[in-house]
């Protein structure tokens, strides 16, 4: 049987033809980044080869790295294998990858979602025979409502806050989930202050996308300005002795994990929004499907589950083992950020 | 429908029991009374009859949602709970409704006795009218367990405040077996009810945990010492030859307990005492367990009487002979108690005294102490002599001094996903001890470690799995934990033939191997006799 154009390694996903990984998880020499998350764009690498926005993100994470920016669409030919980017919407800068050799074509998705957030380049489908595809929130539990009503939401509850004279403290993943959150506040309520943490990412990012104004937290900040506003700090913040000098606050987390009530409750916080950077149910099914493809490999997540019912539907699907992580990593790396 | 939907979604989204009752009192405040009085029967655990086995409704709502049932099945086991996973599942639809509260719970009624297919129809087209909310308490009407932080003291705060009657009064109000088709909202609440001043009880005087050493509460004499008995705590009312039971949860449980009844022939009109209810069969106190099969029955059988009877062991006196005396001295206030004890004395009546102890020297309480767990307590109680009974939790005066927990260490034999937040990480284990040469599960805990200690075992899990049961995962035995429990007793319904009380992960044991870890004879070992 003739080598299969990606294969998942020990390393990574792996294209044998041309000696490049695909998001992999230990050192090799060539690899090309689907976006800066923690657990998809590893320290060590020699060459990282990524879409252009996303150079100044992993540079600003991994330190003086070897990085080259391409466009989105632009063709890479490495010994006869073609490799493009293509928009993920997953957090500016993120996309997925295509691999083309022969008439053979595979995508890899990293992480991505179909609804436009207003700020990274939305998802477009991209043709393929094979799709590999995460499904962090591949249950039919998981179904997003449209992201304006989750705003409404998000935006009336810090005004309320503002009203009985409380600052609002909303937890979102420094890179990507806080952009998102501070693109779509409604401004004219009141500042957006944020954490350090974000800060840095906002001051990478803006160049190449527009974010509101936004005051960064120091020790000189004063305390009274803040009242009444809205900070956006990253979930490790959440009972620290920086968080408790603003005092009278609410709290409240942005997630995908916020959908079930119980993880609403044991979030020691306030409030739990239900706000995803992922795809939900629907919008993987809607994506397999646009893809046109015949088999589909499903990387974190639900994936035995989610496997099985692509099988149902006829697809050629199984299961890949990889050490991305989904919404967990993303806090994870807060952690790293932060302390 | 759509107000109480609404409740539901604002009670869910905050975890501040003052906002709670604030968006309840508002709710009875504009609800319709019909809409009202079933809020409060569900809130008071008075749903309607079940009308279909949660099986039927597993596989009509796989069948609504367009996904096969293992699906489905898959989807409740991460969500936790059914009545939720339903209400995610189901697409949501254009199609609506004007039907109140008190309609579709009186559909829900009359649905009991129409044949399967009718039921199905029902509820799969009302399960498409329904917006998230609604659908999920629609659901939560017929499966129960609303759990969502509103006890029937909350809800009865916040009728307090939307009524402006007394909070206790209507808690009386809402006690025996009314149902909604019996009663109004009117007649329930709002009609004046003379009888309803009789029952008001007092609050209850909480101590803190001993956060000191002992001996830094000064001279040993000026302190009465008694056990902390493991029921629940609870208040008796004599008024007017009527008995009156409070919870300490300040929930009027009279009806629960019929063997109190006989105090109304002896007790002095005017009479509250403060104690704890105990279980006591074969004539002595039993355990946790026993009392559970008395807390949850509504129907309270004669053979459930004479199986498990309870006891009062009275700690205190609030009021004697029509008098309020809490604020006279805690040794007074035991006089009058010895004065009841000997009131009711060879009359077999389930009322028995706490006893106090003084001691000469710390020492020496820290003695009996030790013993607690020998005389079936919890610990002890340290009351100073002149304290005056108080409201609520206090320092100072009253102390709870409590033994260590038991601790044991078991080995990790399997695990399940959490749930919600934790549904991604293998965070349910099921623990065993040495049995001869074979581990024997004794005990699941799932509380304990920190979330980066939860990471590890996951990881350990999935790197080490042997076998899958559906969700649950065999694990390699290799890690030892030490769990923490209350209580133990011997019990036929467990493998292990133990039940320990409250296990719970004390601390990962990385430093011991699985050889070290103990018997199921070490944990036998434990149990008092
Ligand atoms: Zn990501
Ligand atoms: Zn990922």
């Amino acid at each position: 049987m003739k080598t299969p154009l990606l294969q998942f390694t020990e390393k990574g996903i792996y294209c044998q033809q041309a000696n490049v990984y695909l998001d992999p998880w230990k050192k090799v020499d060539n690899a090309l980044i689907t976006h800066g998350h923690a657990d998809h764009s590893r320290w060590g690498h020699k060459k990282y080869i990524t879409q252009h926005d996303n150079v100044p993100i992993i540079k600003h994470r991994l330190g003086a790295i070897e990085a080259t920016g391409v466009n989105y669409n632009e063709k890479i030919i490495i010994n006869n294998v073609t490799f493009s980017f293509h928009p993920a919407g997953h957090i500016p800068g993120s996309s997925q990858i295509r691999v083309a050799h022969k008439g053979d074509v595979w995508v890899f998705t990293g992480d991505y979602k179909l609804h436009p957030d207003g700020l990274s380049v939305p998802y477009e489908p991209v043709k393929c025979n094979s799709f590999i595809t995460e499904c962090t929130f591949g249950l039919p539990a998981f179904k997003w409502r449209p992201q304006q009503e989750v705003f409404n939401d998000i935006n009336e509850w810090w005004k309320t806050n503002k009203a009985e004279g409380k600052t609002s403290v909303l937890f979102g993943y420094s890179l990507g989930k806080a952009q998102r959150l501070i693109k779509n506040l409604d401004t004219s309520i009141g500042t957006i202050y944020t954490h350090a943490a974000v800060e840095n990412l906002n001051e990478v990012i803006r160049p190449h996308f527009s974010l509101p104004d936004t005051v960064r937290i120091t020790a000189d900040t004063d305390k009274k300005a803040i009242a009444g506003n809205i900070i956006i700090a990253p979930p490790s913040a959440h009972g620290t002795p920086w968080l408790r000098r603003f005092a009278p606050f609410v709290t409240a987390t942005a997630s995908g994990w916020m959908a079930f009530r119980g993880a609403r409750r044991r979030r020691a916080v306030d409030r739990g929004f239900v706000l995803s950077d992922h795809c939900d149910w629907n919008e993987l099914l809607t994506a397999i499907k646009e893809t046109g493809c015949e088999k589909v490999i499903t990387t974190h997540g639900y994936t035995d589950v989610f496997s099985k019912y692509l099988q149902t539907l006829g697809y050629d699907a199984r299961t890949e083992q990889t050490q991305y992580e989904g919404e967990n990593a993303e806090t994870n790396e807060e952690n790293e950020v932060t302390s | 429908m759509k107000a109480f939907g609404e409740l539901i979604r604002i009670l869910d989204a905050t975890n501040k029991t003052n906002e709670k009752v604030k968006a309840l009192a508002t709710y009875f405040k504009e609800a319709p009374a019909p809409d009202k009085l079933w809020t409060i029967a569900l809130l008071s655990h008075r749903r309607p009859k079940r009308p279909v086995t949660t099986t039927l409704l597993r596989e009509w709502a796989s069948e609504a949602a367009h996904i096969p049932l293992w699906l489905f099945e898959e989807s409740y086991h991460i969500v936790g709970d059914l009545a939720e996973t339903i209400a995610l599942v189901i697409p949501e639809e254009s199609v609506t409704h004007d039907k109140s509260l008190a309609d579709f719970a009186t559909d829900l009624l009359a649905l009991y006795n129409k044949d399967e297919q009718q039921k199905k129809e029902y509820l799969l087209t009302t399960w498409q009218q329904l917006d998230y909310y609604e659908r999920f308490a629609f659901n939560k009407i017929i499966t129960g367990g609303f759990r969502i932080g509103i006890s029937q003291k909350l809800m009865t705060r916040a009728l307090a405040k939307a009524t402006e009657i007394d909070e206790d009064i209507l808690a009386y109000k809402l006690m025996g077996d009314w149902t909604p088709q019996t009663t109004t909202f009117n007649k329930l609440i709002l009609e004046e009810n003379e009888e309803d001043y009789l029952s008001k009880p007092y609050p209850f005087y909480l101590a803190y945990a001993l956060d000191q050493e002992p001996a830094e509460l000064g001279d040993v004499s000026e302190w009465s010492f008694e056990h902390k008995w493991d029921g629940i705590r609870a208040q008796l009312i004599v008024r007017n030859k009527e008995l009156f039971v409070w919870s300490r949860g300040e929930e009027l449980v009279t009806d629960k307990y019929p063997e109190f009844e006989v105090f109304t022939e002896h007790f002095p009109d005017g009479t509250v005492i403060d104690g704890e209810l105990l279980p006591y069969p074969n004539n002595s106190i039993g355990t946790f367990n026993d009392l559970q099969t008395r807390i949850g029955r509504k129907n309270i059988t004669k053979k459930l009487l004479e199986k498990t009877p309870v006891i009062i062991k009275a700690y205190d006196v609030l009021e004697w002979k029509g008098e309020d005396v809490r604020e006279q001295p805690f040794k007074t206030r035991r006089g009058y108690l010895n004065q009841l004890i000997q009131l009711c004395k060879d009359k077999n009546l389930p009322l028995y005294i706490s006893e106090v102890m003084h001691f000469n020297t710390w020492e020496a309480a820290a003695k009996e102490r030790e013993r607690s767990r020998d005389v079936k307590s919890e610990g002890l109680m340290l009351k100073r002599n002149d304290s005056p009974y108080l409201i609520g939790r206090k320092k100072g005066d009253w102390w709870k001094w409590k033994v260590d927990p038991l601790t044991i260490d078991a080995v990790l034999t399997y695990a399940m996903r959490g749930h919600g937040r934790r549904t991604n990480l293998f965070t349910d284990y099921t623990f065993a001890l040495w049995d001869n040469n074979e581990l024997v599960t004794f005990a699941k805990a799932y509380s304990g470690l920190t979330d980066a200690e939860f990471r590890q075992v996951d990881n350990f899990v999935k790197r080490n799995t042997t076998d899958k049961f559906g969700p649950v995962r065999q694990v390699t035995p290799e890690l030892v934990f030490e769990i923490a429990f209350e209580g133990i007793a011997p019990s036929k319904r467990h493998k292990s033939g133990v039940a320990v009380r409250f296990p719970r992960i004390l601390r990962w044991r990385q430093d011991k191997k699985i050889e070290e870890a103990n018997s199921l004879d070490d944990l036998k070992a434990l149990i008092i006799e």
